[in-house]
């Protein structure tokens, strides 16, 4: 499988990165590179083997469902580049 | 002030103890030799007063009787660990200014024991590199030369760790390996690295790569002080779900036990095309040395090893875009100012992310869309179980694994290099061990006949981090490595 500049701008809108049209192209070669590379996988045969996704072999533990922390506003936004009235500040969404 | 640099972390803390030496002293020493190597640019914060006022608090608990495992020893911290009050931005664009409120649990473990923090330490982009030439502050330095005193990477992607602990700037340091990042850059600047099982130590307060294969572990000049800082820096921890409660082991005991009647592997699909064959030639030494001091060497197959580098750059990159997401200009780094909450996404990430950065979002974004979900994450899934299943096999018959670290010696910085994949290639020895969620320990072997440092690397069992500190110990006694970089504090060049 490869990928064409046309997706490539699909992933990056996915990603919400902006590409700029000039970097499609080259991007799409860089993509194909690795993608190409890791087809490598395809040779495998893994019909019976089922996914891993957690190594430890342990079940996720479950804690008392209480409250350990909190009324930290002063910290939450403390790192916002802009905070008003105790929030976070984001562009206009709602017209 | 170079006698107190000379002192490795136990021999620094006897001397503590017999109050031969101030924790203020040695600590002063540290931050005069990190700006007298800051040509390395191996720091991105020093932490210098911060560093003296925890220095004189360790003083003090010295005198009082109470001094921790770590008490006064000046450590580096990789600017991956959230370090409260202290910058940290996983050396990216996207988090300049972010200043955490909060404390890594490793950080917390290791100030808790008496460390003290130097400062924040240079490395890849979130990690995301072999070489630390992907930061947004530029380059680290190795304090290694060849002949040709070209600037030499120090390896990644925990580079200002290995960096720093080689030039002596930092007495220990932190590191972070998702595919190699400790023993790759410990192996290029002739250190000693530890990346721990897959839930010995909290991944609680690091800046998240991926989070399956991401853990914390320990940078040191000796095997012992490795022991030392690891025992500090592992606990359990409720914070992160994944941390575990199996009781770590005497891992100082360790060091000196020997190898007599241990079984070590060597898998034999570790032997690569195009491998440097002063890598071969160590390789088969460091088999010699353990099998002279009682250890057996048994042939093991790990088979599915040549698909370890392509499974892992479908799943490093997959956890890597789910967890970058979070940068969004909303609560916290670098906002570019848009129309709309899209088109400010959009900007920011793209003025905040460097390019090997956006390129591993862009494949991990791909790999997880519709369609190809099943094609590309679901597959690599499935091949991690066979290459875990491989070492389960081995370490049926075997105590540990004994391999080359790095298929080569530190490259020069700035190597051209056009594809992505050959860049890769670093991490072929040790990105299995992430995969298989297992302990690996680089130690340092000997050197290149062009003076650079190599590797060996030890594997061990889930959570039996003591062998590795067992056959490392060996090596180290046995390989004499007592060669010291040119660049570092107090050297000649």
């Amino acid at each position: 499988m490869s990928v064409d500049k046309t997706t490539v701008a699909k992933i990056a809108r996915l990603a919400r990165i902006n590409v700029p049209d000039k970097r499609l192209e080259p991007l799409a070669a860089e993509l194909n590179g690795i993608l190409n590379w890791i087809a490598e996988l395809d040779e495998v045969n893994t019909e019976t083997v089922q996914p891993l996704a957690s190594v430890t072999g342990h079940a996720l533990p479950m804690r008392d469902d209480v409250v350990t922390d909190g009324d930290r506003l002063n910290d939450v936004l403390s790192n916002a580049p802009e905070g008003a009235s105790g929030f976070f500040v984001v562009p206009k969404v709602v017209e | 002030m170079a006698d107190l640099l000379d002192l490795n972390a136990v021999e620094a803390r006897e001397a503590l103890d017999k109050k031969a030496i101030s924790a203020v002293e040695l600590v002063t020493a540290y931050v005069g030799a990190a700006e007298a190597t800051s040509a390395l640019n191996n720091y991105v914060v020093l932490t210098a007063d911060h560093a003296l006022a925890m220095a004189a608090d360790a003083d003090k608990r010295i005198a009082g009787g109470t001094a921790g495992l770590l008490e006064g020893l000046p450590i580096g911290v990789k600017d991956l660990f959230c370090t409260k009050g202290v910058s940290s931005t996983a050396c990216s664009n996207i988090l300049k200014g972010f200043t955490p409120p909060y404390e890594s649990t490793v950080t917390a473990n290791l100030w808790a024991a008496g460390g003290v923090m130097l400062g924040k330490l240079n490395c890849d982009e979130f990690a995301m590199g072999s070489g630390n030439e992907t930061s947004a502050f530029g380059p680290a330095i190795n304090p290694w030369q060849g002949n040709d005193k070209t600037n030499l990477v120090p390896g990644g992607s925990s580079g200002g760790s290995a960096s720093a602990v080689a030039a002596r700037s930092a007495l220990m340091a932190t590191g972070t390996d998702t595919g190699g990042s400790i023993r790759q850059p410990a192996a290029f600047c002739g250190v000693v690295g530890l990346k721990p099982t897959y839930g010995r130590c909290s991944r609680w307060g690091i800046i998240a790569f991926a989070s399956s294969l991401d853990q914390a572990g320990p940078f040191t000049r000796t095997v012992a002080d490795n022991a030392l800082m690891m025992t500090a820096m592992a606990s359990h921890d409720a914070k992160d779900s994944t941390s575990t409660q199996t009781p770590l082991q005497d891992l100082m005991g360790a060091v000196g036990a020997g190898v007599k009647g241990m079984k070590i592997g060597v898998p034999r699909e570790y032997v690569m095309d195009g491998m440097d064959n002063e890598v071969v030639r160590l390789w088969e030494q460091g088999q010699a040395w353990l099998k002279d001091a009682g250890a057996e060497l048994v042939d093991v197959s790990l088979p599915h090893t040549k698909y370890a580098l392509p499974t892992y750059y479908i799943i490093a990159p997959a956890e890597a875009s789910s967890n970058l997401a979070r940068y969004d200009g909303v609560r916290y780094g670098m906002r570019v100012e848009a129309e709309t909450l899209d088109g400010m996404y959009e900007a920011t990430r793209a003025a905040g992310f460097g390019d090997e950065v956006q390129r591993r979002i862009m494949i991990g974004t791909y790999v997880l869309s519709a369609g190809y979900y099943d094609a590309y994450y679901l597959k690599a899934q499935k091949v991690r179980r066979l290459i875990k299943q491989d070492f389960d096999t081995a370490f049926e018959k075997v105590d540990a694994l004994l391999t080359p670290a790095t298929p080569s010696a530190a490259f020069p910085v700035g190597r051209k290099i056009d594809d992505p994949v050959t860049n890769y290639l670093n991490d072929v020895f040790t990105v299995p061990a992430n995969l298989a969620g297992l302990p690996g320990i680089a130690v340092p072997g000997g050197l290149t006949s062009d003076g650079l440092p190599l590797g060996l690397q030890v594997l061990g069992r889930p959570f039996d981090e003591a062998s590795l500190y067992r056959v490392a110990g060996v090596i180290e006694a046995v390989a004499g490595f007592t060669q010291t970089p040119a660049r570092m504090a107090g050297g000649t060049a």
